[in-house]
């Protein structure tokens, strides 16, 4: 399964080197807009949860950022499978369902580590003081694992690209905005603020917030965020080989 | 090398194949014509291990697809729509397959050297796929297809959109994949490429093949001439006797002409359109010939 998994993981890095500066530049656009906006017009000055706005801003674009690109792999492969038809070539190869989720999932999170190297690389030229240890990298890891496991479980029940953009902006985009990016969750009120730790991304900001902050994370974050993954990719395992039926 | 046996599959209780069986030996050319809607794709997405049948079996050099993921190794497959990864380079495209069939990496490089130079596309190993015309992209696949040297080959559509003279170039690689003892299944639109490179040809009609045999003798089962209008407006009507096609086509009100027949006359005969037997004209009336555009026998 590994061999099958490294070969389609081959493919999309080989995809991923082709489009370089393009790609680079689409995961650093909306990030700068926001840091630049909200982190350095509106919250120079401001503080939150004890940090300056910039620090605290910062991870939450770690993990929106990292969930964002992770998430993409379901616009990839969407078009691989409707578009390009390159689906088919993996299916007809010999190395099974699992093998063809492992690898996508693979490369899910190696753009969503990307997308977070490029956040973590503005907040040290604009000169934001925050941490980006083993912990912080772990978080940003276990968020795109979780997300590119969905992305590739979500490819395979939408039937068209109208469907995938529509399942983004009731799906992702809510949760971008109210996943802990931008303020502390428990501003929210009540029941909303109960409401959002049902979020994975919450969970994920949490974690690589406390964790940008030297601060120690909750077992109970890791534990959600990498059980939630793994749910996610045996539940992409099972739904790609539903789509030979 | 390729064995089919009453495979099955509904879409949403709407059936698309409905028992077909079939087999092809290592070096022949099966040939599986019909209609939009037969089952053609149905079927090789099945023998290519990406639709599960209902029911049936399906065999490839020994191997069970349908229980044995590890047979597909040996299935090549050209797809009716190019699915080459555009952005990347030929060399790239050819690499990543035999990675997904767990070939070394020695290996990849000689096959992938190998069978572009088969192809004739050694000088283009390093392009982008998008610079390619149609007709090499076609090639490419066809050379992805083939670098794991699997036992069967699985061409659905390959010249579709392909100029003649393409066209052409194709027919020639296949014949020598063919002569090389490769199992070919082959699914086209166009008659005359089924009658110039088939051993043997299948006409699939509504999930059922109604017919399986060499050209030849499904061009003989119709009969030897067919009188044809050419307004299209009546059905073609076909004879073993060159002198009763004429006779035919003298009842008609003209516009009628007489040939031999040929593959497309069989493929449709075998789709419900023309009639085998005379029609009441011909026994009412008696005359010349009327219009011939073709004589001579066969």
């Amino acid at each position: 399964m590994i061999q099958g998994a490294l070969a389609v993981y081959y493919r999309e890095m080989a995809l991923m080197r082709r489009r370089g500066f393009r790609l680079l530049a689409g995961m650093a656009v909306s990030p700068l807009l926001y840091f630049v906006t909200f982190g350095q017009a509106v919250g120079r000055t401001a503080q939150m949860d004890g940090v300056s706005y910039a620090a605290f801003l910062l991870p939450g674009l770690v993990a929106m950022n990292s969930m964002m690109q992770a998430y993409s792999m379901a616009s990839e492969i969407n078009i691989s499978r409707f578009y390009f038809r390159i689906f088919d070539e993996f299916m007809a190869s010999p190395i099974g369902p699992a093998a063809y989720v492992l690898g996508e999932v693979m490369a899910g999170v190696t753009r969503g580590l990307a997308a977070s190297a490029v956040i973590v690389l503005m907040g040290t030229l604009f000169g934001v003081d925050f941490q980006a240890g083993p912990l912080f990298w772990l978080g940003a890891m276990l968020n795109a694992f979780f997300f590119a496991g969905l992305a590739v479980a979500m490819a395979m029940v939408v039937r068209t690209h109208q469907d995938q953009a529509t399942l983004t902006n009731f799906v992702i985009t809510p949760m971008a905005f109210l996943g802990g990016t931008f303020f502390p969750v428990e501003k929210l009120p009540g029941l909303a603020a109960a409401a959002v730790w049902f979020l994975p991304l919450t969970h994920a900001s949490r974690a690589i917030r406390l964790a940008s902050q030297g601060r120690p994370v909750p077992y109970v974050e890791w534990a959600l965020l990498a059980g939630a993954g793994l749910l996610c990719l045996l539940l992409a395992m099972r739904l790609t080989r539903r789509v030979q039926d | 090398m390729i064995a089919a046996a009453d495979l099955r599959k509904s879409y949403k209780d709407q059936p698309a194949l409905r028992g077909v069986s079939f087999s092809v030996a290592s070096g022949e050319l099966y040939a599986y014509l019909g209609p939009n809607g037969a089952g053609k794709t149905t079927t090789i997405r099945i023998m290519t291990g990406l639709t599960r049948p209902d029911s049936g079996t399906a065999l490839v050099a020994g191997r069970d697809l349908l229980r044995d993921p590890k047979a597909k190794a040996g299935v090549g497959m050209v797809a009716q729509t190019i699915n080459l990864d555009m952005e990347l380079t030929v060399a790239e495209n050819l690499d990543i397959h035999g990675r997904l069939f767990g070939m070394s990496r020695t290996r990849r490089r000689e096959k992938a050297a190998e069978w572009l130079g088969r192809v004739e596309l050694s000088g283009r190993a390093d392009s982008q796929v998008k610079t390619l015309s149609g007709g090499l992209r076609r090639r490419v696949m066809i050379a992805r297809a083939l670098m794991h040297e699997p036992a069967a080959l699985f061409l659905d559509e390959p010249t579709v959109g392909l100029d003649a003279d393409i066209r052409r170039q194709i027919w020639a690689l296949i014949k020598d994949l063919q002569a090389s003892g490769v199992a070919i299944f082959l699914t086209t639109h166009y008659i005359e490429e089924a009658e110039a490179l088939a051993d043997r040809v299948a006409f699939l009609r509504d999930g059922l093949i109604t017919a399986t045999d060499t050209p030849r003798n499904l061009i003989e089962a119709i009969g030897a001439w067919a009188a044809v209008d050419l307004t299209g407006k009546s059905p073609a009507a076909f004879f073993q006797e060159r002198a009763d096609a004429m006779a035919h086509a003298a009842c008609q009100a003209g516009g009628v002409a007489v040939r031999p027949t040929s593959l497309e006359d069989a493929y449709l005969r075998a789709m419900g359109s023309g009639v085998l037997e005379p029609d009441a004209c011909l026994e009412a009336k008696a005359g010349p010939a009327a219009t011939t555009t073709s004589g001579g026998a066969r």
